[in-house]
């Protein structure tokens, strides 16, 4: 049961048990019998097929497209180039703020990464749009790629991550390193990343008059509206976005991405509505990735294991003509007790997409170096990992002296540790083996993320007939948002579950602002709670104030909202359903708007972040180098649970990114032409089931009264964090081989 | 995908009149001609669909317990049929080791006979390849070798033949029965795939309009039963080709290897059949000391084809391996990870 | 040219004249027949979100040519459930959150029942696994769905024990 105050007037009270309940999904049947909507499933009459064509060069210009050749397919309806792309209100390549990135609208023939669009061809079939796309055969004047993160200038950008300084300092390394009694040094680097949800981005846009209907998966439809309207020149109220259902996002669809304004753009073309759903090939270029980094770690400690210096200086790298730098380095910033730490970045310009948020953007490849550079400080000190740890646990965070607004790590160590059975691992490296004689590792490491807030609003209604609406436009991208959200819709009105109704994933409803950062959850939550805070207290007012009511004259002492009746509080025998008031006074309804944001003062007095401990075994075949994670237990702290059921397929959903990090996932770059060599899932890795044999997540109970009214951290993000690592940390384990290069090549271990 | 015509032949002799015209394919179950026919590197004008033909989907056991194998039976009926994985456990578990469930339902035996490389240059067709393009240069040399040869490759061509399934064929010397416009003949499995050279788009023995019919697995090949693995190294644990594999049998009589059959994949543009370790296995008792000279003699010829020099090592290890398990006896029943090594010959792991 | 092809979709016979022989059977039904529980995540035979049953077996509709399959029996996720009953595997799903986005989630469940079907894996988790893994999840819901198969494939185990009985 959860209880929620707020403050401000009379003292009302919600309950219900909604909240911290391990409900299955409600959009589970919809989703198990094929009925869920996502973009590509839609198909208004008069449809049309779009397909890009991209470049098939990193660098130089389009010379050429055989246009009759497509044009002459039948079915063809029109090719869309740089000629006779309709007029946009906007250069693409106009930047007014930091997350406004520059979009490939065929604006003119340059090219200046792999897949990037260079036409579009429209037909009424699929097939002959495809075809029609090859057969434009471009000619090209190429110049030479820059690839990897030696093939071009290294600058320092000026801010890194989103708007931190690139450089960030306490304390005196230099001194600390000097006086430290032991010290590592080491270099990791980790690879070309690409989100690849197993939806393609798609759009089906239809223009009606000046009016856009477009059914698109989105991360953030308010402002996709905004960036569309921008370009379009049409006000943001006139473009309606369904996005009921994405087919996983992960960063890559928060931002509207190019390839769709070119649905737009093709609809226009035609006068008719179009479909364009990305090939998976072109999920490699103009929708974002994960740069490579490469990060290199001094650290020292003194003879007690007590770390004296962290110093982490990384190099990533942005496209050639916008700017988003992943900022690795600053994981240092929160995680161990030092007194002297400096995080630095670098970066080249390379001919790729513009990289873009990817699930724990800098946490990520940032963590797993960190979480293998404190391994390897652990046994430069001769402290098992844990230990080592625990010496260093941070109080309060070591780059501002902030206290945590909470923070159960030391739980999840023990819980973890407990669960793992890590009291039993040796501290040297290939020591255990299995029956098979596989090598056996243990690794660990620490999880961290941020809790962070965006702003959004909602809107809830009570009806006379005791139900509730509550109408936000959130997005639910395999979180569970029409779940959970519900849930504390539910709480929030003081109803039951069932007699609720629960609207999202529309443009037209309040705007709920973006699905990233893992602050979903909690901001959309917060305006859900206040609407409902809202709603309920003028429901109290028209009661209190109505002389024939039970609940006249409640005054301040205020009245408890529960299971659709109010109650006052200081005598609940005395109650009316919320029916009952709305219909003495006349009203089928009312409502009342909320919004959730963060709460500056809390800000800036706390440090807020979610921490998990994760253990990992490998197995690794000691003669063929192939590698396997055999169990993976992790125990994560971030504040209350919504919904367990919800929150541990988060964990294991990140746990899994984690092991692809270390073991699978990659890009593989030519380094001559600069072209993606494994645009695709077959031999872009990521895990299947069988590599995922055994994996637990633990929730370890956290109470937060200052990250946001009901107590939310995020938790999607959060389990790549400490996982990658700890697995790298098992490979080493298992094998005595330090690889610092990521993913783990199989024949690193062949030693 | 480009235009094509479409044509179903009724019998083998209409299907081979419609193959030999230029510019035909056949069709099985098209898991990889249509594959490369949407990325463009396959653009044939017409496709012969031989996947509805009379007679070929059969398993046919012959006289002295040979088996002939029709072309379009299917990857996974083969792999689940329990005698012939029983006579030929090594073929059962590495077609059981490919793909994935569904594309050994719709894959046919022919199909994986004749599927292409995986090699990235040749499925990207805006880089240059002879394969593809006639007396084109190989883009693959200097770029991108993980996955290349390390035998049997030239300076044209680097890439490798990915089939799992032809390498046990290798090592048991099946033959290939062949359907085409002079008749019918059959083709020894080592002959029946070829070298680059200076030709690399021709990859088998097969003329304009030839079909593949059957495969035939000889009596003498069921000799090996007790003792035959397949085992196949990959970046995950399962739905990824092989790095590197290998398909051992043995034969023991008297405590003594009688007979050694080893075929590695992932290593050349055919399955490579290691003769020369199988000559000095023979005869002999089995030693991990022997097990290392054979292999070495494996790849006594092999050269590095770019930054894949770790293959040689690889492919030796795992003809160590391969041939203890084999050694210790096949098991009674196919692993749950088919040619993995992390499938404990019991099915059986430690975390469920 | 047309093309003239007849197929079983989930239990109504479709005559149907293709003017294209390109045309996947995973294309027909999304683009064509309006049966969109089947998804493209791909389009090369490398994810599995397609997988449809093709004569009972589990196949990958994105790879094969509608055209070459005149006569076949197909059966779609929408044709799994009794009108509002779930098929055990479906409901096994939502029981065990064998899913997040849920967009991998219509060729899981198909795989799985051709898997059950199949006969091969019976309830050792080690080859549900293996036999799931033509199946790539993004979301990574893998140990949910490796559960609800296995509780799916006992409940249909003792289901046919019951009809046996
Ligand atoms: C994602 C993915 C992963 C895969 N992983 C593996 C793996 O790990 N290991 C592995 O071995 N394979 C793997 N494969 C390849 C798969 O095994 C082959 O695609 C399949 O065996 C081809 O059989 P098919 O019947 O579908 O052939 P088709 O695609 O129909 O034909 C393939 C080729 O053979 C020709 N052909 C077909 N039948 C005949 C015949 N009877 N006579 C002459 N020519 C013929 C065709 O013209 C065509 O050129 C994978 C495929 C995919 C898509
Ligand atoms: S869409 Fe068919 S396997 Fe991916
Ligand atoms: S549930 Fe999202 S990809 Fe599987």
């Amino acid at each position: 049961m959860s209880d929620t105050i707020f403050p401000a007037g009379p003292v009302h009270l919600r309950q219900g048990s909604s909240i911290g309940q391990p409900l299955t999904r409600r959009d589970g049947v919809l989703k198990v019998t094929g009925q869920a909507d996502f973009a590509a499933d839609h198909h208004p009459d008069g449809m049309l097929y779009a397909v890009i064509a991209h470049s098939r060069i990193a660098r130089g210009r389009v010379v050429s497209l055989d246009l009759d050749a497509a044009r002459a397919h039948p079915g063809v309806v029109a090719v869309m180039t740089p000629k006779n792309r309709p007029a946009l209100a906007l250069d693409p390549d106009a930047k007014f703020h930091p997350f406004m990135f520059r979009m490939d609208l065929l604006q003119n023939d340059r090219v200046r990464y792999p897949h990037q669009a260079i036409a579009v061809v429209i037909a009424e079939t699929f097939e002959a749009a495809t075809e029609g796309a090859a057969l434009l055969a471009p000619h090209y004047e190429s110049e030479p790629a820059r690839v990897g993160l030696d093939g071009a200038e290294v600058f320092v950008p000026a801010t890194v991550g989103v708007g931190n300084p690139s450089r960030t300092e306490i304390g005196d390394v230099i001194a600390g390193l000097a006086q430290a009694a032991h010290r590592i040094e080491a270099v990791y680097e980790t690879d070309t990343q690409y989100h690849n949800p197993m939806e393609p981005h798609a759009i089906v846009a239809h223009w009606d008059g000046d009016k856009l209907h477009i059914d698109t998966p989105s991360q953030g439809m308010a402002m996709a509206q905004g960036r569309i309207g921008g370009l379009f020149g049409i006000s943001p109220e006139n473009i309606h976005i369904r996005s009921p259902f994405l087919g996983g996002g992960f960063g890559s669809k928060g931002m509207f991405s190019g390839p769709m304004v070119l649905g737009i753009l093709a609809a226009r073309l035609v006068g008719r509505p179009v479909k364009l759903v990305l090939k998976r090939e072109q999920m490699y270029g103009p929708v974002g990735h994960r740069a490579p980094s490469r990060q290199t770690i001094r650290m020292g400690a003194d003879r007690e294991g007590r770390l004296t210096a962290i110093e982490v200086h990384a190099r990533t790298a942005s496209s050639t003509f916008d700017d988003f730098f992943e900022a690795p380095a600053d994981v240092a910033h929160t995680l161990y007790a030092c007194p002297a730490i400096a995080t630095s970045h670098e970066a080249v310009r390379l001919d790729t997409g513009t990289p873009l948020f990817m699930r724990a953007p800098g946490e990520a490849p940032g963590s797993i170096a960190l979480e293998s550079a404190i391994d390897e400080m652990a046994l430069a000190c001769g402290i098992d990992p844990l230990a080592f740890r625990l010496i260093n646990y941070a109080e309060f965070e070591p780059i501002s002296g902030r206290p945590f607004s909470s923070k159960a790590l030391r739980e999840c160590y023990d819980q973890g540790a407990a669960r793992f059975g890590w009291a039993d691992r040796p501290m040297a490296a290939r020591q255990m083996r299995d029956a098979d004689g596989m090598l056996v590792g243990w690794g660990m490491g620490t999880a961290t993320f941020p809790a962070l807030m965006f702003a959004a609003k909602a809107r809830a209604v009570l009806r006379r007939d005791g139900h509730g609406v509550m109408e936000t436009g959130a997005h639910d991208m395999g979180q569970g948002a029409w779940t959970a959200f519900a849930q504390i819709a539910a709480d929030s009105l003081g109803l039951d579950l069932g007699a609720i109704e629960f609207k999202a994933g529309s443009s037209d409803l309040p705007d709920a602002g973006i699905a990233g950062g893992s602050a979903h959850t909690a901001t959309v939550g917060a305006a859900i709670h206040d609407a409902g805070a809202g709603v309920i207290a003028k429901l109290a007012d028209l009661a209190m104030a109505d002389p024939r009511s039970l609940l006249h004259g409640a005054g301040n002492v205020g009245v408890i909202a529960r299971n659709g009746r109010l109650h006052r509080r200081d005598d609940e025998s005395r109650s009316e359903s919320y029916g009952e008031i709305l219909a003495r006074a006349g009203l089928d309804a009312i409502d009342a708007t909320g919004s959730g944001t963060m709460d500056p003062a809390a800000q800036q007095h706390y440090a807020m972040h979610a921490h998990g401990a994760v253990f990992a075994e490998v197995k690794v075949d000691p003669m063929l180098g192939q590698i396997r994670v055999t169990r993976l237990v992790g125990a994560f702290a971030a504040g209350r649970i919504i919904n367990p059921h919800l929150v541990r397929s988060q964990y294991y959903g990140g746990m899994i990114w984690g092991a692809s990090f270390t073991l699978h996932e990659h890009a593989i770059i030519d380094r001559r032409s600069g072209r993606p060599l494994n645009a695709d899932l077959g031999e872009y890795h990521i895990p299947v089931n069988a590599d995922i044999p055994s994996i637990e997540a633990i929730l370890v109970d956290e109470h937060d009264p200052f990250v946001n009214a009901l107590g939310i951290k995020g938790v999607g993000e959060i389990a790549i964090t400490g996982t990658a690592g700890a697995i790298a940390n098992a490979v080493w384990h298992a094998t005595g081989i330090r690889v610092r290069q990521f993913p783990i090549a199989l024949e690193r271990m062949l030693g | 995908m480009n235009r094509f015509d479409y044509v179903r032949p009724a019998t083998i002799a209409e299907a081979v009149k419609a193959g030999s015209l230029p510019g035909s394919a056949y069709l099985a179950g098209g898991t990889n001609l249509v594959d490369l026919m949407k990325i463009g590197a396959m653009r044939p004008e017409r496709l012969v669909d031989v996947s509805h033909l009379p007679g070929l989907g059969a398993i046919e056991w012959l006289e002295g317990g040979a088996v002939r194998i029709g072309a379009l039976v299917r990857n996974a009926d083969l792999a689940h049929d329990a005698a012939f994985a029983r006579s030929f456990p090594a073929v059962a578990e590495a077609l059981l080791s490919g793909a994935s469930p569904q594309l050994r339902n719709a894959a046919t035996v022919g199909g994986n006979l004749l599927q292409r490389t995986r090699c990235a240059y040749f499925q990207d067709v805006a880089a240059s390849c002879g394969k593809r393009t006639p007396g084109a240069a190989c883009e693959a040399i200097g770029g991108d070798t993980r996955l290349a040869a390390v035998l049997g490759w030239s300076e044209r061509c680097i890439a490798t033949n990915p089939s799992d399934f032809c390498v046990p064929l290798a090592a048991l010397d099946a033959v290939v029965e062949i359907h085409g416009p002079a008749g019918a003949r059959s083709v020894a499995f080592d002959a029946f795939h070829v070298l680059p050279g200076d030709d690399p788009a021709r990859e088998t023995v097969l003329s304009a309009g030839e079909l593949v019919t059957s495969i035939v697995l000889p009596a003498e090949a069921a000799g090996f039963s007790g003792h035959s693995r397949y085992l196949k190294v990959r970046d995950r644990t399962s739905y990824a080709f092989a790095l590197v594999s290998a398909a051992v049998g043995l034969r023991f009589e008297h405590g003594r290897i009688a007979e050694a059959r080893i075929a590695l994949g992932g290593v050349a543009a055919k399955p490579w059949r290691a003769r020369a370790a199988e000559e000095i296995l023979a005869g002999a008792h089995l030693s991990d000391a022997l097990c290392g000279v054979a292999a070495e003699a494996a790849l006594a010829e092999a050269t590095p084809s770019g930054d894949n020099a770790f293959k040689i090592g690889l492919a030796q290890r795992i003809i160590v391996r391969a041939l203890a398990m084999a050694a210790a006896g096949t098991p009674q029943h196919l692993p749950a990870l088919p040619a993995s090594p992390f499938a404990s010959a019991t099915g059986g792991l430690v975390y469920v | 040219m047309t093309h003239s092809i007849t197929l079983t979709i989930n239990g109504a016979r479709h005559d149907l004249t293709l003017d294209d022989p390109r045309v996947t059977l995973l294309d027909l039904l999304r683009e064509r027949l309006d049966l969109t529980g089947s998804k493209k995540g791909c389009d090369r035979g490398q994810c599995g979100a397609c997988t449809i049953l093709l004569d009972g077996r589990r196949q990958n509709a994105c790879l094969a040519l509608a055209v070459s399959h005149d006569g076949a029996d197909i059966l779609t996720i929408e044709g799994v459930a009794q009108g509002d009953v779930l098929h055990p595997v479906q409901a096994a799903f939502i029981a065990h959150d064998g899913f997040q986005c849920g967009f991998c989630t219509p060729g899981q469940i198909m795989s799985a029942i051709g898997l059950i079907g199949e006969g091969q894996a019976g309830t050792d988790p080690e080859r549900i696994r293996e036999g799931m893994s033509g199946n790539l999840c993004r979301c990574g819901a893998y140990a949910g769905i490796t559960a609800a198969v296995l509780d799916a494939s006992v409940q249909l185990e003792q289901a046919d024990r019951r009809d046996a009985a």
